[in-house]
């Protein structure tokens, strides 16, 4: 037990990243059904908002919950701006979209690089992060619960914005009948534009959750870019309860091989894991059923 | 409040429609014709689903022909379309709801939906996928009613339904327009489309092959002209 408390621990906190960083995804990717490679970037955007609200304001006492709404609003803006100059024209061409954000995550990168310093820049974590909660006798790092309750918070906001809110419903029917809900009377292009903002700034506060963790630099969003899809893809792309129970076992299952092995090795080892799984059940953890697929 | 003309529309590359056009003196007009013929590509066109190459869309006297479907509905105009469609993975109520948001009498309009077809109250919390296709065309019709139109635009609405309840849907139909509202109807049931028409339109490859006033009179007319 004592060997085991740890890494299941640090592992939930990894799974929660990772699932901060997939949520955005369930709305772009598995909503709209875009390939957007830039979502990393996004990402890392958000961590830099947290580096310039830092040098703006140094209590990182107070800085860190600022960036948080400012990350959501500038990766959202970035996304809109994506959606609106090249996304739109690619809806049903997912391999021209691909390449396009590919290349829009390589110039971002460069950006980054021109106005950052090219080893990085670090965010300090809020001193009410310093510390620890004694769990079992293990000394859980508060940055890491805070990680898993932001996800937890962004999670459960998700699903009611989309479960509950008149927007949300809009949301869902453009995405089962585009046609019909547009003679339904929704604007399905504004609904577009607004479920993208709303994707892309979720990657804003991964980003910030990833700034206290790792490293904030141009090269960040690469790192989060592929297990992000996988983990969507594992959890029935569009399902929110799916992409949770992914992440956290990704996560989870990295930091047990980290343990017994090496950290790159722990990460082929979990994607391989899923790709497994991906063979066995294509269509994910969670499924949608109707009377038309029963 | 509709008119339509001489109109050319179709998908992509191919054109299915060929100069039609509809009078705007007639608030009940009924599209008819064989399967192919181009009538729900005529009331695609009307509600914006897809664009005429050439003519006008006229309704409430504004040009909507480049109007997206969703200002159109704004606008006054319901659809219908052709199959029972619904938004399967939302409840019932829910599909009530998309189109009652944001609309100040929504929540009476609701309530006035589940009292006007009960089957829908009956199963407001289940997912519109498992109804059948009748609850589904129920649903539908409702979807359109609460958006309070002034044309409803309606694709064979009895297509595939049992019999007892087409005559409560051909019911709902006739006493919306004795209360005021246009219809613009896609029916292969001739006999009731004729009835409740005040002109028809037979469509025939894309062209109009024959039209006139409605009422059953006009029967014979409408069968020799469908025989060609
Ligand atoms: N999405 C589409 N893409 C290409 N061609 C289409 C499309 N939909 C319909 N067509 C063609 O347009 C023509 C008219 O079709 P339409 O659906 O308007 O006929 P209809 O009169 O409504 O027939 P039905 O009585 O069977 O419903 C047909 O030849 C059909 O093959
Ligand atoms: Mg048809």
């Amino acid at each position: 037990m004592d060997e085991l408390l740890p890494p299941l621990l640090n592992g939930t906190a990894l799974g929660a990243l990772l699932l901060l960083a997939a949520l955005g995804l369930t709305l772009t990717f598995g909503q709209m059904g875009v390939i957007n490679m830039a979502h990393g970037e996004f990402i890392m955007a958000g961590a830099f908002v947290a580096y310039v609200t830092q040098q703006v304001i140094p209590s990182s006492d107070l800085s860190i919950p600022l960036a948080l709404p400012l990350a959501f609003v500038v990766a959202g803006f970035l996304g809109l701006l994506l959606e609106v100059t090249i996304i739109q024209w690619m809806y049903r061409r997912p391999l021209d979209t691909l390449l396009a954000t590919v290349g829009v995550a390589l110039i971002l990168q460069q950006a980054a690089l021109q106005i950052f310093p090219a080893q990085g820049v670090p965010v300090e974590k809020p001193s009410w992060l310093d510390g620890q909660i004694d769990v079992l006798g293990y000394e859980w790092p508060l940055r890491q619960v805070f990680t898993i309750v932001l996800a937890a918070a962004c999670v459960a906001a998700l699903a009611a914005w989309l479960k509950y809110s008149s927007f949300g419903r809009r949301i869902r029917a453009t995405v089962q009948n585009r046609d019909l809900a547009e003679t339904s009377g929704v604007a399905t292009r504004s609904v577009d534009r607004i479920t993208f903002f709303v994707g892309s700034g979720l990657a804003g506060v991964a980003g910030v959750a990833a700034s206290l963790i790792g490293g904030t630099n141009s090269q960040m969003g690469v790192q989060y870019i592929i297990p992000a899809f996988l983990v969507v893809v594992a959890g029935g792309i569009g399902q929110i309860a799916g992409t949770v129970i992914a992440a956290l076992a990704v996560g989870i299952a990295m930091t047990f091989f980290a343990y017994w092995t090496s950290g790159s090795l722990a990460q082929v080892l979990a994607f391989v894991l899923v790709v497994i799984f991906l063979q066995i059940r294509p269509q994910g953890l969670f499924t949608v059923r109707t009377r038309g697929l029963a | 409040m509709l008119e339509i003309v001489d109109i050319d529309a179709g998908y992509g590359g191919t054109k299915v429609l060929h100069g039609v056009s509809i009078p705007g003196s007639a608030n009940i007009v009924a599209v008819l014709g064989h399967n192919g013929a181009g009538k729900t590509t005529l009331l695609r066109a009307t509600i914006g689903l897809i664009r005429p190459t050439r003519g006008t869309v006229r309704f409430d006297g504004e040009d909507v022909t480049h109007l997206a479907p969703n200002r159109r509905v704004q606008r006054g105009m319901a659809y219908v379309a052709q199959g029972q469609q619904s938004f399967e993975q939302l409840t019932t109520l829910e599909n009530l709801q998309l189109v009652a948001d944001g609309r100040r009498n929504g929540r009476a309009k609701i309530a006035e939906m589940l009292e006007r077809f009960p089957a829908l109250a009956e199963f407001a919390t289940r997912k519109a996928g498992l109804l059948s296709g009748g609850q589904r065309q129920q649903l539908a019709i409702a979807r359109a009613l609460i958006t309070e139109p002034k044309l409803l635009i309606l694709d064979e609405p009895t297509e595939g339904i049992q019999p007892t309840i087409v005559a409560e849907i051909e019911q709902t139909i006739i006493g919306l327009a004795e209360g005021g509202l246009s219809v613009l109807l896609v029916e292969q049931h001739i006999g009731f489309a004729l009835e409740a028409a005040e002109h028809y339109v037979v469509l025939a490859s894309g062209r109009v092959a024959q039209e006139g006033t409605g009422g059953t009179a006009a029967m014979g007319s409408v069968r020799a002209a469908m025989a060609i």
